[in-house]
């Protein structure tokens, strides 16, 4: 029973990850139609900016309680993250917005190799560990454990939904980005000014990046430039399970995704096949539901 | 149906980009300048200098590049003609579809000989391209049992292998810790899965009881699904074949979850890198390494000062090795009078040289003769001996 509740408890930490990270892919998606698989990238500049803001910190003497510590750091990786993905739309998305649809993935791609091997450089290939700011005392919960920085990651992604979901809905920031979502042109032509509306989501989306970035280094204990590749690929697979383009879908898929491949590699198949779930996961529902479990069926437009 | 295209198309492109990146050839054609006397003689190092295994492999080119270094200062002549040694460097990224990729480039550039692969993964598919062009390899840190089992005539290693580490850790976790119970994790890579196999085997000779066979790959960090598993299964001891950026954070979720058994596994992480990356439960943790413990080596502290002096960095794990295979390689071109694959290769297979890891001397397969397993524990931050393990006979304390 407490194994049970502790593969729970676990699928649930990597599902809120996933979900953070799937919240940045699928605002990107839901507003140009595009994938951002940079993102990966920005999460993880995201968690080595921090390592280091900490470190320096730490160096230069200011003592802060734990999480003010890792605040403090995401504070300084949150602005570089969000520079980051204003930079990354004006330089790789901005010039092809009418170009076929492989352009910008291409170009995707390509800023995703960019960001790996600039983080190479400045950060070395090894692996960083993250410094042990917060507690890392599990906490017993009915014979499972769980830690306060995994509190923190489930409790920040479903939030952060919250927030964006209201974001999305009430403001007038959210209005226009469901204007552009729908129709660039007309939304334009109403007054919209689309290139700022896009820019604004990709410093938001960004800005989540950065935050789960710094919650996946915190709780794993490093970070290293390759980090992003996998977790990157995972989160884009919740999103597509949730529907893509559907923020409560992605925190939903993200946290299936997490649950499926705990209790999957639990209980069911051996652990090395963990991998093959997610990706099971993408290619059914590719086949059998490609706009995924909460998004809507969109007629194809010729 | 564009949207469900489009996709597929972008999952796939990812997983392709995945695999090809960057790798720089670094011949420079010419650089036989001038001097009509002098011979540059080319010999290659592949390690993964980028990726998460960067640090190791990075050691290892430092440990070969400082051999190198000593060496043409020394100043050689052999054949009667003054030699300048130089190092072509390679990258194979540890992964094995690149490795035979590296190695035809060695082979095309006509190198003298080859010092590596780092990893077991990737010495092994490239060691028969080496074979076929008749060039000697020496490997510093491949210990797989397979890589010299082949039969070919150009493989060596001047480390002891997989079958003498597994079967020393088996030995170790029986008698020294007393342990019944063993959960065995590893990477799926030759190297992770070959130790954990000969691991395995030593650890039921002593009538250890295997409770758990598990695997991750060689890029996982998130083990809790497989560490719960484990749990219910209340192991004295996990053992981890695989490498340090696997066996930190393993050893941090083994803590996290409340396991108490102490994490043992090989080489791959007897590296101060997982003292940084296990954080709070790296305290207490054994892992052993091929050769005497490195304060009784012989050259060992004065080729620490030399590789701190140079290169201002703390030593990974390897790079002695590689630097006693540079030697060992040179010294049988020295004795054969030959940079020539062919002539010295002879004179490699018969080699009796003292290095700074101690007595190289090759048995018929290319393997090291004699070779002891330390096993070293994380005390006070750091790693230290705990107990030599010679080849065949008992622990030796």
């Amino acid at each position: 029973m407490s194994e049970l509740l502790q593969q729970i408890l676990n699928g649930l930490v990597v599902g809120s990850m996933y979900a953070l990270i799937a919240l940045g892919y699928t605002m990107v998606y839901g507003i140009l139609q595009i994938i951002n698989f940079a993102h990966g990238e920005v999460m993880m500049i995201g968690a080595m900016v921090t390592i280091s803001a900490i470190n320096m910190l730490t160096a230069a003497g200011v003592e802060l309680p734990g999480p003010l510590m890792l605040l403090a750091g995401l504070l300084i990786a949150a602005p570089v993250t969000m520079l980051l993905g204003f930079l990354i739309e004006r330089v790789a998305y901005r010039p092809l917005r009418n170009a076929p649809r492989l352009a910008p993935l291409i170009t995707a791609i390509g800023i995703s190799i960019l960001l790996q091997q600039v983080a190479v450089l400045i950060w070395k290939s090894n692996p960083r560990s993250f410094p042990d700011v917060v507690s890392q005392q599990p906490i017993e919960i009915l014979g499972a454990s769980i830690t306060t920085v995994q509190i923190a990651i489930v409790v920040l992604a479903l939030s952060i939904m919250a927030g964006l979901l209201l974001l999305v809905e009430k403001t007038r920031l959210g209005r226009a980005m469901r204007a552009v979502s729908m129709n660039q042109p007309v939304a334009a032509l109403m007054g919209v000014n689309t290139n700022r509306v896009i820019a604004q989501t990709f410093v938001i989306g960004s800005a989540l990046a950065a935050v789960a970035g710094v919650m996946w280094a915190a709780n794993y204990g490093l970070a290293n430039p390759t980090m992003g590749f996998t977790p990157g690929l995972k989160a884009f697979t919740a999103a597509v399970l949730g529907g893509i383009g559907n923020l409560g879908g992605a925190v939903l898929g993200g946290l299936l995704l997490g649950l499926i491949e705990n209790l999957g590699t639990g209980y069911l198949v051996p652990s090395e096949y963990r991998d093959v779930f997610a990706f099971l996961v993408l290619v059914l529902v590719l086949v059998l539901r490609p706009s995924g479990l909460m998004g809507e069926r969109v007629a194809e437009r010729a | 149906m564009t949207k469900t295209r489009y996709c597929l198309i972008a999952a796939t492109a990812l997983m392709v980009s995945a695999c090809g990146s960057k790798n720089q050839v670094t011949s420079e054609a010419g650089s036989q300048t001038g001097a009509a006397t002098e011979l540059t003689v080319r010999i290659g190092h592949v390690a993964p200098i980028t990726g998460d295994q960067g640090h190791l492999g990075k050691d290892n080119e430092n440990g070969a590049q400082l051999a190198i270094d000593d060496l043409n200062t020394e100043g050689l002549v052999i054949g009667g003609r003054k030699i300048k040694l130089e190092l072509m460097k390679e990258d194979d990224q540890h992964d094995p579809k690149q490795a035979p990729i590296v190695a035809q480039r060695f082979v095309d550039a006509q190198v003298a000989g080859v010092i590596g692969h780092l990893n077991s993964g990737t010495t092994i598919p490239a060691s028969a391209i080496y074979n076929a062009a008749g060039i000697p390899q020496i490997s510093p840190s491949a210990t797989n049992p397979v890589y010299t089992s082949q039969g070919f005539k150009t493989a060596f290693r001047v480390i002891a292998n997989d079958v003498a580490q597994g079967a020393a850790l088996g030995k170790f976790v029986a008698e020294s810790l007393k342990a019944s119970k063993v959960a065995i994790i590893d990477d799926q890579s030759a190297y992770g899965k070959g130790l954990a196999d000969e691991f395995e085997k030593a650890a039921r000779a002593n009538g250890v009881e295997i409770v758990a066979r598990e695997a991750g790959d060689d890029k996982t960090t998130d083990f809790s699904s497989i560490l719960t598993k484990i749990k219910g299964k209340h192991p004295d001891v996990v053992f981890y074949g695989g490498m340090d950026a696997q066996a930190g954070p393993l050893a941090r979720q083994l803590k996290k979850l409340g396991i108490a058994a102490r994490v043992i596994g090989g080489d791959g992480f007897q590296t101060p890198e997982f003292i940084k990356l296990a954080g709070d439960n790296a305290e207490g943790q054994y892992a052993s390494q091929p050769g005497t413990p490195k304060d009784k080596m012989p050259g060992y502290t004065e080729f620490d000062a030399k590789y701190r002096a140079k290169y201002n960095l703390e030593i990974q794990n390897y790079a002695a090795f590689t630097y006693d295979a540079v030697m060992v390689m040179v010294a049988a071109m020295k004795k054969a009078d030959s940079t020539e694959p062919a002539k010295y290769l002879p004179a490699l297979a018969s080699t009796d040289y003292n290095g700074v890891t101690g007595n190289i001397k090759f048995d018929a397969r290319g393997d090291l003769l004699n070779g002891a397993v330390t096993v070293y524990q994380v005390k006070a931050g750091k790693w230290e001996s705990v107990a030599t393990i010679a080849a065949p006979s008992a622990i030796v304390q």
